[in-house]
């Protein structure tokens, strides 16, 4: 990305979420800066508990900042917004709705038209290759198919910004390799900004231009790791000698992370 | 229903014969033993005087009709039961709504239900005439107590244990209070809503004597206990096997609706 210029898309300033526990106080978050770039790819790792989930939600504004601020378009963010699309591990499809009409769900509150936000659906759906199960229900299809119409659906409504929360998280191996290779294919095709939550240290680098280490007690950034490797990536990657080395190094430290939560 | 045969196939797949036997013929079998048994009471002597048999329970239906009360009763409790269950569920699915929503409106609310509920309805009937008189209301008031009581409470737990993810997706796809209210909150309930119209059905069946114990001119609960004071056994039995037929029937429509709308839930039948 050497050479264009390049805005921030989402600033996080000095953002603090603290929780009222019945053991009184907890600092979830404290204190975490970070500029996302506009089109940019960040993945975060960090060790169950960091505050990975609690930094998305804020971004999102489902949740609000203790103290600090988060700017999504230089705009301060204060509410949810279709600007920000979520895709949560959960998948978080409507049961009661078809793959179509869980994809239109965003369009029709849009009030877009009917023709217009059933071609608009379709494209997506197409985009995620479900084309064929368009009519079926959510508990007929594998959790890899369910995940992919999350995404169709966050894409249909156009966001700028995606966040997604451990999306692949529940997935087996081949699936999720899958649907890292066609999440990337995505987002070279339609850049949109996309900040990723994952506990898969593979998945953060073969990702993104950025892997954002996070460490725990309390929640704060403890390293930002440039992954200089151009695109278009795939598995024959993992095998170049930079993606090793990078790999070795976040590994490292997400263990020792991971050994002083034990603690 | 399928999935239930398939696991059974797959644990005694040695007898294949019982799998075979399709479920009017089990229907079928079922009903010919419970013939059976009821004959045997009808011989035993110390059952006898309760049981009468088949065929004497039978002509109690002319006896009934001769006597020109038989549809009459039929309808009447019909329409308790309707309109005290319809009452009943119209006041509890807004109730169960703000319940779940307005913490100070559980609070205060849920304590009272819980309480009235343990409570038989036949112990708070004679209050209920004395203020409402005899007839038609009293029993239908009864009725919609009971029925209300039970399926606020079923509601209200369905709405609270609403996915809150499914919520959170719709507010990021834009959706506004009204939105969530419609779009989520209310088909997302549907499922107990259902449970709580067969629990809320099956509540104002019996409480049937309960609320025709009211002075009630007709009905099936007045009558079984008009005809206690007379010793008539045969139309007593008659009259219960009904008001268990009509438990069978509204049963079986629930049951069709339910598959209509909440076909599309994870897990099905019980
Ligand atoms: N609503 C909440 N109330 C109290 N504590 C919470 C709440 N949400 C999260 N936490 C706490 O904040 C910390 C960070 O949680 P989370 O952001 O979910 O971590 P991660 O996603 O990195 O695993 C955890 O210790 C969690 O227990
Ligand atoms: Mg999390």
């Amino acid at each position: 990305m050497a050479g264009k210029e390049r805005n921030v898309k989402v600033r996080i300033d000095n953002v603090v979420k603290k929780f009222n526990t019945r053991k009184g106080e907890m600092i979830a978050l404290n204190g975490v800066n970070l500029d996302i770039m506009e089109n940019e790819f960040v993945s975060v790792v960090g060790p169950s508990g960091c505050g990975k989930s609690t930094l998305l939600n804020i971004i999102a504004g489902l949740s609000e900042a203790t103290s600090g601020k988060v700017y999504c378009d230089g705009r301060e963010v204060k509410g949810t917004g279709i600007d920000r699309g979520v895709v949560f591990q959960q998948y978080a499809l409507f049961p009661w709705l078809t793959v179509k009409k869980n994809v239109e769900f965003g369009l029709e509150i849009k009030g877009m038209g009917k023709e217009e936000a059933s071609e608009t659906a379709m494209k997506y759906i197409k985009m995620v290759d479900l084309e064929d199960f368009a009519n079926h229900y959510p508990k007929e299809l594998s959790g890899g198919m369910k995940q992919r119409v999350a995404i169709a659906r966050a894409y249909a409504v156009n966001p700028s910004v995606l966040l997604m929360d451990e999306p692949f998280g529940a997935l087996d191996a081949q699936t999720r390799t899958q649907l890292q290779v066609e999440l990337l294919h995505t987002w070279e095709k339609e850049k949109k900004t996309c900040f990723f939550i994952t506990h898969d240290v593979d998945e953060a680098i073969i990702l993104a231009q950025r892997v954002v280490i996070m460490s725990a007690r309390p929640g704060r950034i403890k390293e930002i790791i440039d992954v200089n490797i151009p695109y278009p990536r795939n598995q024959e990657t993992k095998l170049l000698q930079d993606y090793i080395e990078i790999k070795n190094y976040i590994w490292k430290q997400v263990y020792q992370e991971y050994l002083e939560v034990r603690k | 229903m399928k999935t239930n045969n398939d696991s059974k196939a797959i644990k005694d797949n040695g007898v294949s014969l019982i799998n075979r036997i399709p479920r009017w013929l089990w229907l079928l079998f079922s009903l010919g033993t419970a013939v059976l048994l009821w004959t045997l009471l009808s011989i035993n002597p110390n059952t006898a005087r309760s049981f009468p048999n088949i065929i004497v329970v039978g002509d109690a239906i002319i006896t009934m009709i001769s006597r020109g009360v038989f549809f009459k009763d039929i309808i009447s409790s019909l329409i308790s039961v309707g309109a005290g269950f319809a009452l009943g569920f119209i006041i509890a699915l807004p109730v169960a709504v703000l319940m779940a929503w307005y913490k100070p409106v559980r609070n205060i609310i849920e304590p009272w239900i819980q309480f009235i509920r343990n409570i038989p309805p036949l112990a708070y009937v004679p209050l209920v005439v004395i203020s409402a008189g005899v007839g038609r209301k009293p029993q239908i008031i009864v009725i919609t107590i009971a029925t209300f009581l039970t399926m606020a409470i079923t509601i209200y737990q369905g709405v609270v244990n609403i996915d809150t993810t499914l919520i959170k997706a719709a507010r990021v796809l834009g959706a506004k209070d009204r939105d969530i209210f419609l779009k989520v909150i209310v088909p997302a309930s549907l499922p107990f809503i259902m449970t709580a119209v067969r629990l809320g059905s099956s509540v104002a069946l019996t409480t049937l004597i309960a609320a025709e114990s009211t002075g009630a001119s007709a009905g099936l609960g007045m009558r079984i206990r008009a005809l206690n004071n007379s010793f008539e056994s045969a139309p007593m039995l008659l009259y219960i096997i009904i008001i268990g037929m009509i438990g069978m029937i509204i049963e079986k429509i629930i049951k069709v609706l339910e598959r209509r709308l909440t076909g599309w839930q994870e897990k099905r039948e019980m």
